[in-house]
């Protein structure tokens, strides 16, 4: 069966939702399951005590980007039918930079801050809360921003475009690039000091 | 102390988890041709709840009206039923690790209080930053990524690389 087997036709539409319901309960229970209800964890990355976030992030994204290849490679999935993000210079870095700011002061992001407060993080909740303050107040201000929104327009273009490179390279630099993060991870951690939590 | 599975304190294999992620990333893109996501079912939810209460002011809006207003469904969305999803995933997982307990989670150091105060304005600025960047730490970055999109990694780049900035600041909140 070639996918996405929701736009192939196999199933009803009407599949779509109920995908939807047991992908997020995957995710959600992934994410959980690994450490990201606390915050105090997740924002171990940044100091030095915790590397969860550095290896479960780039394990999950290599494990997928090298799926998709395999897929693709055996004709198992139809690229032109997957979703990729259109990419705007200007707002994917100044967006990228205020949730880094957001992430630093909270320790959570949106997907994680709804595990923290599905397992009862009153802390969780209240960062879910804020977000839907900060797209308000995002929404109301459109006007004054949408320039910065549609400028750096790029289309969906894939980052091994931007380098010259093939899809599968860029791959292998990225496993690369991951192994050799989780080898320094180990090795930072165990010279930092450990913090309880 | 003992790691026990059933203090709240076990969690699985780092690899394994990230790996179980992946999985699911990947059969997202498989079943239903689109990557995960989080911050786009607050986005629908706050335009569907502005457009209950004024209507005409979604049909005004250059962003709102993108999702609501007209016959746009905003609350039946695939990043809704997702995050319900989430929910229960996160929930089933508090369960099997006895993590269930109702609590403000902070460093020592720090009251609740304050911990709250750092938590609503986090939120208040990622939600604001997920906007402008189309999506945020598992929408843009995550799956981004996995379909190798340009932007995808530039966000990612740009969120980890300022948090590593940031979190010093902040660094009486955490240690």
């Amino acid at each position: 069966m070639i996918g996405p087997i929701i736009s192939s036709g196999i199933v009803s539409p009407a599949w779509d939702p109920i995908f939807a319901v047991i992908l997020g309960m995957g995710f959600g229970f992934a994410l959980e399951s690994s450490g990201f209800s606390s915050s105090r964890k997740i924002i171990g990355t940044f100091f030095g005590y915790d590397f969860v976030v550095v290896k479960v992030f780039f394990t999950a994204a290599i494990v997928a980007s090298v799926g998709l290849l395999y897929l693709n490679y055996f004709g198992l999935v139809d690229f032109s039918q997957l979703y990729i993000q259109p990419t705007f210079l200007t707002s994917a870095i100044v967006g990228g930079v205020i949730m880094g700011i957001g992430f630093a002061m909270a320790g959570f992001c949106p997907g994680t801050s709804l595990c923290a407060a599905a397992v009862g993080r009153i802390d969780g909740l209240v960062f879910f809360g804020g977000m839907f303050i900060g797209v308000f107040i995002f929404s109301e201000s459109f006007s004054f921003i949408e320039n910065m929104f549609y400028s750096g327009s790029q289309g969906a273009k894939m980052i091994n475009t931007a380098f010259g490179i093939s899809p599968e390279l860029f791959t292998l630099f990225l496993v690369l690039a991951a192994v050799g993060m989780f080898f320094g991870a180990a090795w930072v951690q165990k010279k930092v000091k450990k913090v309880e939590y | 102390m003992k790691k026990s599975k059933y203090d709240g304190s076990f969690y699985l294999n780092p690899y394994l988890g990230g790996a179980i992620l992946g999985t699911v990333l990947l059969l997202s893109f498989y079943l239903s041709g689109r990557g995960l996501g989080a911050s786009g079912a607050v986005k629908n939810t706050v335009a569907a709840t502005v457009n209950i209460i004024a209507p005409q002011h979604v049909e005004q809006s250059a962003y709102y009206s993108q999702f609501a207003g007209g016959d746009k469904k905003p609350m039946s969305n695939w990043l809704i039923y997702e995050v319900l999803g989430v929910l229960a995933g996160a929930f089933i997982s508090g369960i099997v690790f006895n993590r269930l307990k109702l609590k403000v989670e902070h460093s020592p150091k720090i009251t609740s209080r304050r911990r709250l105060l750092f938590a609503l304005a986090g939120g208040l600025v990622f939600g604001f930053g997920a906007q402008l960047a189309r999506g945020c730490t598992s929408g843009a970055a995550l799956s981004g990524m996995a379909v190798l999109s340009l932007g995808g990694y530039i966000t990612m780049v740009a969120i980890f690389g300022t948090a590593f900035v940031v979190a010093w600041i902040f660094r009486k909140n955490w240690i």
